[in-house]
């Protein structure tokens, strides 16, 4: 995306179509499975998949454009709005009498807390950005970021969905990681952790989010059970072979062994279908694209700007990685979907914001001066 | 960190920056690490693991259902079945998928509209089965039933619903003993049997009982199988493909069915058994047992009502009496007694004088008339006690007893039965080793008239009057594909054969014990012996009122035309009253043999005293039963065979009974051709009906009244 060619006009030649085309694609690719989950036919996923692509497309376009001081003085009202409506959430829901996790506007029905994976970015990049330099190894660097992950990650428990504060909690951690925190308090934290997981298990966690735990490490244990998911998930990956069984031909999707075949189990639904070949060009595009994320963070000049793209790319790793280990019987089923694959208009929002905004960091690259000041 | 500590640099913005170059080129580096692992755990899946997988997958999709292969037929000499196969709608229970087995029973019982009794059955045995085998809940369906089943099936769990075959007997109890029974295979069959998959298919159904038990390989066929791709809640997308089940082969038996059948219904009411023997070729033609059961009620499991029912009737419909009915041969073995005699060169003229009885020994014994001088023919014909008390004194019991068993006497046959029970001759050697007493002057004199200790079933009696007719040692065969045996073996000499062959018409034909028994016919005569074989002893019972069990059984054996037999047989009444009982009925069955029109009419006649032909007549008395007793039954053993096993271990008990009066001198009844009355319980439609009020075959005009002195000698 240097200099233009004559040929094509110049907003769109600077466009990062080397990320935008294997994005494209995989968008395509992740059509024509669900096309196939759907028994062969385009509705009621694939076209719905397309259109949200577009709709979400479009909406990243606007958010690439818009201005690095406008986007500062949004962070902490979006931040304290997303915030109102998780707590609206859990205030309708017991009204309600019973759990709920969105809001119906009437015309789109919302879950904040998706929306709260890439606010926590922003509102993490802007805190440390906006932090004096000398400041990063005093304490305030670590409590102040710290509620505000704990905040959020606290009403999203209650819901309750472990997947996505998990999610939350893992994008504001790299973010203070990469901010420059000193590696002693992530040692700590990880010790901590270590000795809070199984009291965390024990006690923290529900009976059905226990069973799913240690259905992970022994699926065959319960295969009617919890193991089912996992079992039936891998069965279809690795009847799949090299090169599937071919397009629409998948038996275990088709016949219903393989659960939710559409959009936590897209993967295994693809992999018997396309084999081992479909599944390396998904984890490659992936690659690409997160290499891609990563390289706009690195290029970056200021520290809200690599912050953000930083964060956004983890964002999007965290539902890959969490989703794919999760089919193959590596992590306990958690919910996540995966990105642009998975039939869902929440987490292709979540991850189309992240995409939209590493494309708005990429455009303040290009605009601003190399070497230029930092804030 | 370690150097920031100690020197304390100060923090600025181009540190900050490199940390963070340097933080995220490691986190990139484990992103791309756990993209590679992700990599190379889905390769391990997709390759190595591809195999075992992929096999899962398949027996995801494909569902493999046998088809129970249809059963043979069991067909009678002339082709004619007497168990086929008929398509029906049926439904099954698999106990295993049960989620509630009381409400889903009671759902069904009211879709299926069972009766109570049937309901409270299923329960109990679906708690008792194991799991994986299934219980039928009813057969027949119509289809409306079948449809309505069906739509409702997502909501009944462990329902099986299919349309198969079930085994048919056309003539229902009449050949209950002799073929036996199919069923569910029970758990000790399916582990011996190195746990064959077709034996829990739904439907499928194993011999239990009789022939079908015996010939259980030849009648099994092969198992079809239905491939079909399935969804993971079991509905069927598609058929892959289908074998065709091969049907088992059919198995031909000797029997001749309307005989059968007939013989079965002349019955009647009493308790007892006909045989009937091809003289030519062996052939059993005829085994019927009755009171029987209904084979084509019991192949969905003995319900505990009509358990009870056949439980508490005193005739025990459930004892195949033909081979487990043991009884004192009584005057029946006169005959072949006599052969012994005359192989010790006793000459037929040879005459003693009766007086009433005879001494042997230091003690008089009693004969049941007094019939003067006495040879041998009057001694078969008038049955005179008094001569074979002399001549097997004379000759020693233990001839007699080696003659009797040249007869079939306590043998066991060739034949593909289940068991067969094969009676007593008595000897001296066999009492030391039985009892550990010396055989007595009184037991030869019971034995020689057949009573004290010799047992005999109906089938060893029937071969008997055989090899007596013929004089060949005729051997008894009950398949079609086993070649005639014991033809080529001369037991006795023409002229012995045509003496007695002479003395036994003239039981019948002459100055006999049996003068009714004459055939109606003018060119056939039948030749025959009556028995009468006392359970109990004088002092107790005269043998033809009282207790119903402590009369006399009725015996006859017989063979037409006596001149050049054709057939044999022989038919036993337990406690029958006397011969009188049972003559009548082998001379109707033989007239039947020679002339079907004119047997039928007489049956006909009879049954309508009776009530109903012997199908109509179980199934009124069971809805009658049930009607009065169905909520207060013991409920049926767990497993049938329990309940054959009971069956037989009592029919040994009963077989001893008359053994309690063998230990001295049996004082023979005044009248040897006397005829009680049926059972109690025998009448039909009314369990409670007072035997007085019932009616009797003293009424019928084929039986002579039981007091009526039998023509004078």
């Amino acid at each position: 995306m240097s200099r233009a060619n004559a040929i094509v006009p110049e907003p769109i030649a600077r466009q990062p179509w080397g990320m935008l085309v294997p994005l494209i694609a995989l968008v395509l690719f992740g059509a024509a499975v669900l096309f196939s989950a759907a028994g062969g036919s385009m509705d009621p996923f694939a076209s719905s998949h397309l259109i949200r692509f577009c709709v979400f497309l479009v909406m990243a376009a606007i958010i690439a454009s818009l201005p690095r001081e406008f986007v500062k003085f949004m962070t902490y009202p979006a931040y304290i709005g997303v915030l109102a409506l998780l707590v609206a959430v859990e205030v309708i829901g017991q009204v309600g009498g019973g759990s709920q996790r969105w809001i119906d506007f009437g015309f789109m029905v919302l879950q904040p807390s998706e929306l709260m994976k890439p606010v926590i970015v922003l509102v993490l990049a802007r805190f440390y950005a906006s932090l004096p330099v000398g400041l990063i190894s005093d304490w305030r660097a670590l409590v102040i970021p710290g509620g505000l992950i704990l905040l959020p990650v606290a009403f999203v428990l209650l819901q309750p969905d472990l997947g996505t504060s998990l999610a939350i909690a893992f994008g504001g951690a790299v973010v203070m990681l990469l901010a420059g925190l000193p590696m002693r308090w992530f040692v700590g934290g990880g010790v901590l952790a270590a000795i809070a997981a199984p009291l965390a298990f024990f006690f923290a966690l529900q009976d059905y989010q226990q069973r799913r735990v240690m259905t992970m490490f022994d699926p065959e244990s319960d295969p009617l059970g919890a193991g089912y998911h996992i079992a039936q998930s891998k069965i279809a990956i690795g009847s799949g072979g090299i090169v599937g069984k071919g397009f629409n031909e998948g038996s275990q999707s088709h016949l219903q062994y393989l659960p939710e075949p559409h959009t936590d189990f897209v993967f295994a639904t693809m992999a018997e279908e396309w084999g081992l070949i479909g599944g390396i060009f998904v984890i490659g595009i992936f690659a690409i694209i997160l290499r891609w994320g990563t390289k706009v963070a690195l290029a970056s000049q200021d520290r809200f700007s690599s912050l953000v793209a930083a964060g956004m790319v983890a964002t999007i790793f965290f539902y890959i990685a969490v989703n794919l280990m999760m089919v193959m019987g590596m992590a306990p089923v958690v919910g996540i979907p995966l990105p642009f694959m998975s039939h869902g208009g929440s987490s292709m929002m979540t991850n189309m914001i992240c995409i939209g905004a590493l494309m708005m960091v990429n455009r303040w690259n290009r605009n601003a001066p190399r070497g230029g000041l930092s804030h | 960190m370690a150097k920031s500590r100690r020197s304390q640099p100060p923090v600025t913005a181009s540190t900050l920056k490199n940390t963070f170059d340097r933080r995220s080129m490691v986190i990139g580096s484990i992103m791309g690490g756990v993209g590679v692992l992700l990599a190379g755990r889905m390769g391990y899946l997709a390759i190595a693991e591809n195999e075992k997988y992929r096999v899962e997958s398949e027996s995801n999709r494909v569902n493999l259902t046998l088809i129970p292969p249809r059963r043979g037929w069991i067909l009678d000499r002339n082709g004619a079945p007497l168990a086929s196969n008929r398509a029906d709608f049926r439904v099954d229970l698999i106990p295993e998928r049960l989620k509630d087995a009381d409400a889903t029973i009671d759902q069904l019982g009211e879709l299926l509209s069972l009766n109570a009794t049937r309901v409270a059955d299923l329960k109990q045995r679906v708690s008792e089965v194991s799991g994986f085998q299934p219980v039928e809940v009813a057969k027949g369906l119509n289809y409306d039933q079948f449809a309505a089943l069906s739509v409702r099936l997502p909501d009944l769990q462990g329902v099986v619903p299919q349309r198969g075959f079930s085994r048919f007997y056309p003539t229902g109890p009449s050949v209950g003993h002799l073929i036996g029974y199919v069923g569910p295979a029970n758990a000790e069959e399916y582990d011996e049997e190195e746990r064959n998959p077709l034996l829990i298919t739904p439907g499928y159904k194993i011999g239990k009982d009789g022939l079908e038990r015996q010939f259980e390989q030849e009648l099994r066929g092969e198992a079809g199988a239905r491939r079909v791709e399935v969804t993971a809640s079991g509905r069927i997308i598609r058929d892959l493909d289908t074998r065709e089940d091969v049907q088992g082969d059919p198995v031909r038996l000797t029997i001749d069915g309307p005989l059968q059948d007939y013989a079965a219904r002349r019955i009647g009411l009493e308790s007892g058994s006909v045989v009937v023997m091809d003289c030519a070729t062996g052939d059993l033609l005829c085994m019927a047992s009755m009171p029987s059961f209904d084979p084509n009620s019991f192949s969905d499991g003995i319900g505990s009502v009509e358990y009870a029912m056949l439980r508490e009737d005193a005739r025990v419909p459930l004892r195949n009496k033909v081979l487990k009915g043991l009884y004192p041969p009584g005057s029946t073995v006169k005959p072949m007694h006599c052969m012994a005699f005359l192989k010790e060169g006793i000459s037929p003229d040879e005459a003693i004088t009766c007086a009433g009885g005879r001494r042997i020994g230091n003690r008089f014994f009693n004969c049941w008339s007094n019939h003067g001088r006495v040879d041998m023919a009057k001694a078969i014909y008038q049955s005179c006690d008094s001569y074979f008390y002399h001549f097997a004194q004379q000759i020693g019991f233990d001839k007699v007893a080696d003659m009797a068993k040249l007869t079939g006497m306590g043998e066991e046959f060739p034949l593909p039965v289940t068991s067969q029970f094969y009676g007593t001759v008595p000897n001296a050697s066999w009492k030391i080793n039985k009892f550990d007493r010396a055989w007595e002057p009184f037991d030869t004199v019971n034995a020689s008239i057949g009573q004290g200790y010799y047992l005999a079933n109906p089938l060893q009696l029937a071969v008997s009057a055989a090899r007596l007719a013929t004089g060949r040692h005729v051997m008894p065969r009950l398949t079609m594909d086993v070649a005639p045996k014991g033809f080529d073996q001369v037991d006795f000499p023409d002229d012995h054969v045509r003496y007695v062959r002479q003395a036994m018409s003239d039981v019948v034909n002459g100055p006999g014990t049996a003068g009714r028994g004459r055939l109606p016919f003018a060119d056939i005569k039948m030749a025959g012996k009556t028995g009468t074989a006392q359970v109990v002893s004088l002092s107790v019972s005269d043998g033809r009122t009282g207790p119903w069990k402590f009369r006399d059984h009725g015996l006859f054996t017989f063979f037409a035309p006596f001149d050049n037999p054709r057939y044999a047989g022989a038919v036993v009444i337990e406690h029958g009253g006397g011969s009188g009982a049972a003559y009548p009925i082998a001379r109707d069955v033989m007239t039947f043999m020679f002339d079907a029109q004119k047997g039928l009419e007489k049956l006909n006649a009879l049954e309508k005293q009776w009530g109903g032909t012997a199908q109509q007549r179980l199934d009124a008395r069971y809805a009658a039963y049930a009607a009065e007793r169905g909520e207060q039954v013991v409920t049926a053993p767990r497993r049938d065979e329990d309940i054959f096993d009971q069956v037989e271990a009592e029919a040994r008990v009963d077989a001893t009974q008359s053994e309690a009066i063998a230990d001295d001198a049996i004082a023979p009844r005044a009248d040897p051709a006397a005829v009680g009355t049926p059972p109690p319980g025998a009448i039909t439609g009314d369990p409670a009906t007072d035997p007085s009020a019932s009616p009797s075959p003293n009424s019928s005009a084929t039986a002579p009244p039981s007091a009526a002195p039998e023509p004078a000698q």
